[in-house]
């Protein structure tokens, strides 16, 4: 399929309808593919589209729009939607982009291999369901669903939403996951006290190195409020527990009805918070409050937090519920 | 030499802690890193590499230089009380314990941070020896040897024991205040064999045996221009978890938080990964992604060594190996730019 891959993207380059791929590089190991821009197509034989390619490249797109020509960029079908997202929010040009849809079973999450008990890994071989880990300390077979990234488990399903053209291998009647809830359920269901004790010690662990809000396809300010000197809200470190607790709510509060739930937060969390889940539970809000609503499903419509209609929620649906 | 067996060894945690702070890897829903020992910390002396280092024991993320307040027309100034009593830093790899004197060539220079300098006259370093050593690992690669720490007492991990071998005096020290659980070991056979065990991993490491040509001091010409840079950093999102999981990254910056009735002046951390890093009142030198990751790399593997006698700022720890969201990081950067694959 990579050959494949590369086969098609050189035919674009050569026929002039991009100038440049955005796609993922091989790394040194099996499992270090990064992010990469083949301008005009140099080092194009480094492509690579493999388990490890869970990086969402749509937020890449914001630079690529302000360059020159085209850019073939290969999306994921949960990708797509933070491609629409962003189209909506007129951060990126549909006009700079030519998409490849590629499928995707789910992606790996080498932290999980390696809480799987893996150690001084050396190669990581996929075979249907199962992952064969070489190590230094010898092989190891494991269960390819239990080394998935943990958006995968909630997986929106194999539609891609945007795309020029569909790569053969990808299943678009492939249906969602259920149970993208449940855990939001859990925390509902917890008393106040034991829902704050949960998210004090898991954002207790927070270092503020960003990483969440940098990969985040929803948070494209110019200029974070974060990062603003100009004000009293620059910060770099917390100076008080209770900051970094702000940090994470603002952050949620302002992706609030524009985040597709990605899940490129709690991926790139080195610290394993589950970030995700702040994000869904005002996704759930939202479902039952305005009913179903994807973010990034389409470009135009108006979305719910943005919209006014006579028969939205009141405010006082907060005391209601308690 | 003395040994113990692992079963005694929250005992002798518990007494440790009963004399001083005790920091030590602990383990948070999953994730481990250096903290203060409490009875109730779930201890992990087996995870390798917790996800910060523990350079935060001598130099924390955050801290608190001085205050200023007001009261009855009158104000204040008190400076934050320098570390004057003994503390344990238990549980050290011989990496980050490599790094510690990286820190010392920054802080301990005059003129020396008092701060840092305090903890460090203070601070006694426990250190264990890498049991099982793991793919990211490349302390080899600058010199450091995984099965022979160098610390103020180095352990090894021996079957169900732990040996314990007390090496200055501040270590001399600590074993004479455990003592009474330590059981005297004459026989260093079973040490000897997991230091061969030991070296004979690292050896098999992927990336034990890269190759430095290329980087170090006189290379700033060199690599400076090499267009290689932009590729490189291409994907970088400019997030600051290389720098905040690095146990040698020193840079810091200084702000006040308004109290409301005073200030605080803190210093925290600084990643030169973020936009306003050595932000001046003239502007920003380093105004693109990739000027801000070459600094990174320059720094660590040229400009370091050039000012300190060949000394690298890296230790081959491989927390950022691990952990950069998009698999960009230090052993990519010197297999592509030096002179081997």
């Amino acid at each position: 399929m990579q050959e494949q891959l590369i086969a098609r993207a050189k035919e674009l380059l050569a026929d002039g309808t991009v100038v440049r791929v955005l796609g993922w590089r091989k790394g040194d190991t099996d499992f270090s593919a990064e992010p990469a821009f083949f301008e005009n197509g140099n080092g194009l034989d480094e492509f690579t589209y493999d388990g490890f390619c869970g990086a969402n490249l749509s937020k890449y797109m914001i630079a690529a729009s302000k360059l020159e020509g085209k850019t073939l960029v290969f999306l994921k079908p949960c990708d797509t939607y933070s491609f629409n997202q962003l189209i909506k929010e007129h951060r990126i040009d549909r006009d700079k982009a030519y998409i490849i849809g590629v499928g995707c079973d789910g992606k790996l999450d080498i932290e999980k291999i390696r809480s799987a008990g893996c150690k001084g890994i050396t190669a990581v071989q996929e075979e249907a369901d199962t992952l064969t880990v070489e190590t230094v300390y010898g092989n190891k077979t494991i269960a390819r669903e239990d080394a998935v990234l943990e958006r995968c488990k909630a997986c929106k399903g194999g539609k891609h939403v945007a795309y020029d053209e569909l790569f053969e291998g990808c299943d678009e009647e492939k249906p969602a996951k259920e149970g993208r809830f449940e855990l939001v359920e859990k925390l509902e269901a917890m008393d106040p006290k034991e829902r704050f004790a949960f998210w004090q010690g898991e954002l207790s662990r927070c270092i503020r190195c960003n990483a969440c809000r940098n990969v985040c396809p929803a948070c494209s300010c110019i200029k974070c409020v974060f990062d603003n000197d100009r004000y009293d809200t620059a910060q770099k470190a917390n100076t008080t527990s209770f900051e970094e607790q702000m940090f994470h709510i603002i952050r949620a509060f302002h992706v609030a009805g524009r985040c597709t739930d990605c899940g490129e937060c709690s991926r790139v969390c080195p610290q394993h918070i589950p970030l995700h889940l702040l994000n869904r539970k005002f996704i759930k809000d939202i479902n039952e409050f305005y009913g179903e609503y994807q973010a990034g499903e389409d470009t135009d419509s108006r979305a719910p937090l943005t919209n006014f209609t006579t028969d939205d929620v009141e405010p006082g649906i907060v005391r209601e519920r308690g | 030499m003395y040994k113990i067996s692992k079963s005694k060894m929250p005992e002798l945690l518990a007494l440790i802690a009963g004399k001083m702070d005790l920091f030590l890897p602990v383990d948070n829903n999953g994730t481990v890193n250096f903290g203060l020992w409490t009875e109730d910390a779930r201890v992990d002396l087996d995870t390798l590499k917790t996800v910060k280092s523990p350079k935060d024991a001598f130099f924390p993320q955050s801290e608190v230089l001085y205050s200023c307040y007001r009261k009855a027309k009158k104000t204040t100034i008190e400076p934050a009380a320098l570390k004057d009593a003994p503390f344990a830093v238990f549980g050290v790899r011989p990496c980050d314990v490599r790094a510690f004197e990286v820190l010392d060539k920054v802080f301990l220079s005059e003129p020396a941070d008092v701060y840092y300098a305090a903890r460090r006259e203070h601070g006694i370093v426990v250190s264990l020896a890498c049991h099982e050593p793991e793919e990211s690992c490349f302390c080899k690669v600058f010199g450091i040897d995984a099965a022979e720490p160098s610390a103020d007492v180095a352990m090894w991990q021996t079957g169900e024991e732990y040996c314990w071998e007390a090496k200055t005096e501040k270590g001399e020290n600590l074993t004479a205040l455990v003592v009474s659980l330590l059981e005297a070991c004459e026989d260093t056979q079973a040490v000897e064999e997991e230091k061969a065990k030991i070296r004979d991993l690292v050896d098999r490491m992927p990336n034990s045996h890269l190759s430095l040509e290329g980087w170090g001091q006189g290379k700033t010409k060199e690599r400076f221009d090499d267009p290689r840079w932009k590729e490189l950093s291409d994907a970088c999102l400019g997030c600051g978890t290389c720098t905040f999981s690095c146990p040698t990254c020193q840079c810091y910056d200084i702000k006040d938080f308004n109290t409301g009735n005073g200030v605080q002046r803190y210093r925290c951390w600084d990643s030169c990964m973020y936009s306003d890093f050595t932000m001046m009142a003239g502007g920003n030198n380093r105004t693109t992604q990739m000027q801000r990751f070459r600094q990174r790399f320059m720094h660590k593997l040229v400009y370091f060594p050039d000012n300190n006698d060949g000394m690298y700022s890296c230790v081959g720890c491989g927390r950022c190996v691990e952990k950069c969201p998009q698999s960009l990081n230090i052993v990519k950067v010197i297999k592509r730019m030096g002179g081997t694959k």
